[in-house]
């Protein structure tokens, strides 16, 4: 089975390969690039391109790599044995599944989603390495080795806030999801809002190229923004001569709000031609 | 096979191991990429950089390797169909771009000459001045420095088959030896944030402590974890003014990235070297200058030290009573340096001039000395390496 995109999610033909070598050669495919390039989209889409299960783990900055394993719940088994509940005789009763464990005992073959590593404490891919390398581990309570019957399509994303460590490189495949050209992007759109007018979707480009080639922008707005400004654009009914005119006259496009989240932002697009000298 | 291609890519310095190559050949084995380089230039790409900050360094390997073996497949010959040339003008030439291709005689003219090179030309080219190929001042080619030239080879090929990738270089804004923009910066400065965990075990982890003593059934099991160093500190020292003014814009990204990094970052200027006053805001620097002393008092030896100057002076600056180019002073700048690194032992200086000039100007020298070598160039791969001195 191959992946080749589906019919809401435009993969380039070196993201359908990277995909499709990571699901062969069974290596997690750490996936990297602007914010809101459709990186967490990718694992949903494959997952749903193959009819296969997903599992989504969020990191966050508190996130441990044994939360993703298994959890000991020690507190509920403490209680249970001051009420002499039975159950406290067997400490597999207060094994918590994680999600990797839950991904590695499937029947059949999973998709796992390890959404924003780079959240973690450093340590955090390290101790995640003979997982990803072997697909097993070991519940140290219960003296049991959880083995994935099936390995799963691991995907993991990574915002660049932190270094990921080599060791943890090496035993992936690295994607860069560079931002869509206009091509890809108006294919992106057209999949998106298959009802749109041609002409708004032009103007919108036109406008929105525009905006990302603002030097010194703080964020530039991507993918998500232009589907999220497009639809206040049609829901607002703008024209797309509007739009035009306020892009001649190099104004602050209508509806701003969907596409630039920053104050300074704002203000670097209302005055474009102060900023262009610096120095002291 | 391709293990030459391996050994490049080691020798052009990116991080590929055996293991990766290995993995790259085993999915060449299941035919992951069949019949088609640049198939295969994405599954190598995707199996040995783990980076994008790699990806131009890869391209150039790729390009240089392969080279010999790609043109043969996509002979040459000099069949260029005119509308596409047309497009192509009409892509890249902006309305100024089009005025000054009438200095060459026209639209037409240029599409005529380029018409006879390409028939004229068998072979790819790089530098020069006539032929196309990259590099050169011909007005043909990519790369090159001709204003009036048609960019070929950077956004399409000339046989309008699979555009080749690695020939566009679209990562080299990511290569981390080229100076850096606010956003590599946050990246490198970033690392300064890791160490607030490290360091020994010496206190007492409450919480861990009650999981695990119920864990235990009861008994006691004490945990420790790690003091928190959660405020990094940084004293940042700028160099104004004189021959830093190229770098102005550099040291003015570096310190936007550096302000919305740190909560506690302090920042003073100095014109050329230390002395015994630095000031504040560049605009009043006369009327509202520090001194140097009060600075040393007020911010304890846990801040971490950066000087940000290019280091480029007379020695009598660094070394001599009165040697300031600005005012008299009493003491040798060299005297205030070591003052400042004898309270700051975490320090560091940056220079925005480039490294291999650095040996090249004695004041470099004399200063690097001063700092017990730690100098380091305000590239992003010298910021990491300042950082991770720091971090230590």
């Amino acid at each position: 089975m191959k992946f080749t995109g589906t019919d809401s999610y435009i993969a380039t033909d070196d993201l359908m390969l990277a995909v499709n070598s990571a699901m062969v050669l069974g290596r997690p495919l750490l996936v990297k690039g602007e914010p809101g390039t459709g990186k967490t989209m990718l694992a949903e889409e494959v997952a749903r391109a193959l009819g296969k299960p997903l599992f989504q783990w969020h990191i966050k900055s508190t996130t441990k790599a044994q939360q993703g394993l298994y959890e000991y719940d020690a507190v509920s088994r403490l209680r249970d044995s001051q009420l002499g509940d039975p159950r406290v005789h067997d400490i597999a009763n207060y094994i918590i599944k994680g999600k990797l464990w839950e991904a590695f005992e499937l029947d059949s073959q999973a998709v796992l989603l390890i959404d924003e590593v780079d959240k973690a404490d450093i340590e955090f891919p390290n101790d995640l390495l003979r997982e990803l390398d072997r697909m097993e581990f070991y519940v140290y309570e219960t003296r049991q080795l959880v083995q994935a019957k099936n390995r799963p399509i691991i995907i993991i994303t990574s915002n660049n806030e932190k270094e990921l460590p080599d060791a943890f490189l090496r035993r992936c495949f690295f994607h860069y999801i560079r931002f869509p050209d206009r091509e890809t992007l108006e294919q992106i759109v057209n999949v998106h809002y298959p009802d749109i007018k041609s002409s708004l979707v032009k103007e919108a480009l036109e406008v929105f190229f525009g905006v990302r080639e603002i030097p010194g922008l703080k964020k530039k707005p991507s993918t998500s923004e232009l589907l999220d400004w497009l639809k206040v654009l049609v829901s607002e009914q703008i024209a797309p001569e509007f739009l035009r005119g306020s892009r001649k006259e190099r104004q602050i496009p209508p509806l701003h709000g969907a596409l630039l989240k920053n104050e300074q932002d704002v203000q670097l697009f209302e005055m474009p031609r102060r900023r262009t000298g610096s120095g002291y | 096979m391709l293990i030459d291609f391996f050994l490049r890519l080691k020798s052009a310095r990116i991080p590929v191991t055996i293991m990766e190559f290995l993995t790259l050949l085993e999915a060449l084995e299941r035919q992951l990429a069949f019949g088609s380089v640049e198939e295969f230039y994405y599954l190598a790409r995707l199996c040995l950089v783990k980076d994008e900050s790699n990806f131009d360094k890869f391209d150039r390997v790729f390009m240089a390797y392969f080279q010999g073996v790609i043109d043969p497949l996509e002979e040459l010959t000099g069949e260029i169909p005119e509308e596409w040339l047309r497009k192509l003008t009409e892509r890249f030439l902006t309305e100024e771009e089009k005025q000054q291709i009438k200095a060459l005689g026209g639209l037409d003219k240029l599409l005529e000459t380029l018409k006879k090179r390409l028939e004229e030309q068998k072979e790819r080219h790089q530098g020069g001045s006539k032929w196309i190929g990259t590099g050169g001042t011909s007005p043909f080619g990519a790369y090159g420095y001709n204003p009036e030239g048609i960019r070929i080879g950077q956004d399409g090929s000339r046989h309008r088959r699979a555009v080749k990738v690695w020939d566009k270089r679209e990562f080299r804004d990511l290569d981390d030896s080229v100076e850096l923009g606010t956003r590599n910066i946050k990246v490198a400065l970033r690392r300064l944030r890791n160490f607030a965990r490290e360091g020994a075990a010496e206190e007492l982890d409450l919480p861990g402590t009650i999981r695990a003593t119920a864990g235990n059934a009861g008994c006691l099991d004490l945990r420790m974890v790690p003091e928190r160093h959660n405020k990094v500190k940084v004293l940042l020292f700028l160099d104004v003014g004189g021959s830093m003014d190229p770098h102005v814009a550099l040291c003015e990204q570096l310190f936007s990235a550096a302000r919305s990094e740190f909560k506690h970052l302090e920042y003073f200027y100095f014109h050329n070297f230390v002395y015994e006053r630095v000031w504040r805001e560049n605009g009043r620097r006369w009327d509202r200058q520090m001194p140097t002393l009060d600075v040393i008092h007020q911010f304890g030896p846990d801040y971490k030290l950066i000087f940000v100057g290019d280091a480029a002076m007379g020695p009598y600056e660094i070394q001599f009573v009165g040697g300031s180019v600005e005012h008299h002073n009493p003491e040798p700048g060299a005297v205030w340096l070591r003052r400042l690194l004898d309270q700051y032992h975490q320090a560091v200086w940056l220079n925005p001039g480039a490294e291999r000039e650095w040996p090249y100007t004695t004041s470099v020298q004399m200063v690097r000395q001063l700092m017990g070598d730690q100098m380091y160039p305000l590239t992003s791969a010298g910021l990491d390496r300042a950082i991770h001195y720091l971090g230590k």
